[in-house]
């Protein structure tokens, strides 16, 4: 009688099988876990070539007006179809891109770093400089960030650098307090007065010390709201709020296109470009959250 | 308890007056001139009619003389006379919000009504198809634009498939019910108006659910991060040992501690409702003060924007007030910090 571990061609059929097993249920977890990080990601990377790519990848112009060939369908010449001026959409989507990423990241980067900074230093000052601080950053709660952005994009004029100040007006309240429990709970950690007892200055702790362990939290919060900047900035401008008319802009092509049922193409795939980037972001720092979440991470 | 309560009541008592500041400066430190837009060029070269214009809309007076003429009117209800409609903006407000109210009510019930259980189904089984399904599509939820979803809503719905009325509070074959609340879903049935609440109901579906779309992701994302919180918990792990169904677990146990977060967020969803009425207001011809907000702001009718502003500010601190107080309620640990 032959046991089956002394049998090396059985043993190495059973062992290549379990190798196997454990193979595909690893790639379904991984697949599970990261698709649809992944897939976001994928459509990040893809929108950014478009943009940097742009007049690379298409044979029009975005302001080229063609009275004879307006509102026609999706056709091989103009795939995604031509708007009430005759231009060719999926060129105005492309250059669009360039538009709505550029506002997207600076909105974030320009407002997240300064809400970060008020925030950080508010923590790190303690006393009355926290307090002025934060009941100001608590004070920008209470307004609805779409309503006082428009308020204040009306104000300024109409105009992308306006529509962006104005974002960034409403942008650093929730960055200046996320920085700022981060900070709290580093504050009066061991390394910290550690760094202190060597004799670093504050500066030195807040920037070189504290704020990289505190880098994962505002990481998610930076890639969610690129995604909610670039959703806002494109209600802006379908309000007619943003951009100035000729210039592709994603939210007020479909605000052109908007009274088009039968010409559905003229509004339907500008908002379904914006969907794709955003839910790209949303993707990816879902991710992230999960990624840098011990509790998640544990399964 | 009383403390906490009367400490919340001041704090939000002087959020509202730093509100009223805030809102002030921005509306007279800007560049814009609404002197400009209101009068047109060929007036707005005459300095006469200028400066009597100026003066006709205390435009002339120094900062802050204008701010403390502003606050002595907020005592007494006056936000100011709306330049284009020429009304007080209180008048105004009051004309529109209800229809707002009206449809961020339904939106917000129907978020809650889907949103509430595909967040504890999603925690209940977890990593299985439905926590797939629920994450997907609350991410698709949260990601869609507003004013797109409304469009592509409207071209199919009521369009192509004619399944649904088309923009509108109601349609052009009703006559609105004599004013009585303001609410067209209360007045037509106090008038005895049955087909004109129907149509009202149904015109309403649309927007609210375009409306509800995000924030049931919101919801959903929330109850279900809060239900896996909560299960992980030792009097959860009690619970199973004595033997309890696991049905008793979920619903008796877990889910009446995971809510707390979802009250929060309660306060939350209501002010993305309000800042989502702007633009599906605009797109539905909807009554209300998102559109309102959205005509004022264009023509820089300066008096109505701070009007407007500030009401939805005085409602933000309100209902920060009520989900801090009800979460004291809920929680009486929260008081004793």
């Amino acid at each position: 009688m032959t046991s089956p571990a002394s049998d090396p061609a059985l043993t190495d059929a059973a062992m290549s099988a379990l190798a196997d097993v454990t193979v595909s249920t690893a790639r379904r977890r991984w697949l599970r876990r990261y698709l649809l990080p992944a897939m976001g990601g994928t459509a990040i990377l893809a929108w950014l070539l478009v943009a940097a790519l742009a007049p690379w990848i298409t044979p029009y112009m975005p302001d080229t007006v063609n009275v004879t060939g307006r509102l026609a369908g999706p056709s091989l010449a103009h795939w995604l179809g031509t708007d009430e001026l005759g231009r060719d959409v999926l060129t105005r989507i492309i250059y669009g891109a360039r538009t709505s990423l550029t506002v997207g990241f600076t909105v974030v980067l320009v407002g997240g770093g300064v809400g970060t900074l008020v925030g950080a230093v508010a923590a790190f000052a303690r006393g009355w400089a926290e307090e002025i601080l934060m009941r100001a950053t608590d004070l920008m709660f209470c307004f609805p960030p779409i309503i006082l952005a428009m308020a204040i994009a009306a104000a300024l004029g109409i105009g992308t650098r306006n529509t962006v100040i104005a974002m960034l007006v409403v942008w650093w309240p929730k960055f200046a307090r996320l920085a700022r429990s981060v900070v709290v709970g580093q504050r009066s950690l061991e390394y910290v007065a550690a760094a202190r007892t060597i004799g670093f200055p504050p500066i030195h702790i807040l920037f070189r010390q504290i704020l990289p362990n505190a880098v994962g939290p505002l990481v998610v919060l930076i890639t969610l709201d690129l995604g909610n900047a670039i959703l806002v900035f494109a209600g802006l401008s379908f309000l007619g709020l943003g951009v100035v008319p000729p210039t592709p802009e994603w939210g007020s092509m479909v605000s052109e296109g908007r009274e088009l049922v039968a010409q559905w193409w003229v509004a339907t795939f500008p908002g379904l470009a914006i969907l794709t980037v955003v839910i790209g972001f949303n993707f990816v720092g879902d991710g992230l959250r999960d990624w840098l979440d011990p509790y998640a991470r544990r399964r | 308890m009383w403390r906490y309560i009367a400490s919340r009541l001041v704090i939000a008592a002087a959020m509202v007056l730093l509100a009223t500041l805030i809102i002030f400066l921005i509306a007279n430190t800007v560049p814009g001139d609404p002197v400009l837009t209101q009068l047109g060029d060929v007036a707005a070269n005459n300095p006469a009619i200028v400066a009597a214009y100026r003066h006709k809309w205390g435009l002339d007076l120094p900062m802050w003389q204008r701010y403390w003429l502003f606050l002595r009117g907020l005592t007494h209800g006056d936000l100011g006379i709306s330049i284009s409609s020429q009304r007080p903006v209180i008048e105004d407000i009051t004309q529109y919000a209800p229809a707002t109210v009206e449809l961020s009510t339904l939106a917000f019930l129907i978020s809650l009504l889907f949103g509430l259980p595909l967040g504890v189904l999603a925690a209940m089984k977890r990593d299985s198809w439905i926590d797939h399904v629920a994450r997907a599509v609350s991410l698709v939820g949260v990601s869609a634009p507003t004013f797109w979803l409304a469009f592509i809503m409207l071209a199919v719905f009521y369009g192509w498939l004619g399944w649904a009325p088309g923009p509108g509070q109601i349609g052009s074959d009703q006559f609105p019910p004599p004013d009585v609340t303001g609410f067209m879903l209360i007045d037509a049935p106090l008038a005895g108006q049955w087909d004109t609440f129907w149509d009202a109901l149904a015109h309403l579906m649309l927007p609210s659910i375009v409306l509800a779309l995000a924030t049931m992701g919101l919801i959903t994302r929330t109850t279900r991060a809060a239900m896996l919180e909560t299960l992980s918990q030792d009097y959860i792990r009690v619970a199973r040992a004595k033997g309890l169904r696991r049905r008793a677990i979920m619903l008796g146990h877990a889910l009446p501690n995971a809510l707390l977060p979802v009250v929060t967020l309660g306060g939350l969803a209501y002010a993305q409702l309000l800042t989502g009425t702007v633009l599906t207001e605009t797109i539905f011809s909807w009554p209300g003060l998102g559109r309102y907000t959205f005509q004022s702001a264009v023509i820089l009718d300066f008096p109505a924007i701070m009007g407007i502003t500030l009401v939805v500010a005085v409602v933000y601190v309100i209902v920060n007030l009520i989900v801090d107080l009800s979460y004291a309620l809920l929680d009486p640990r929260v008081m004793r910090r």
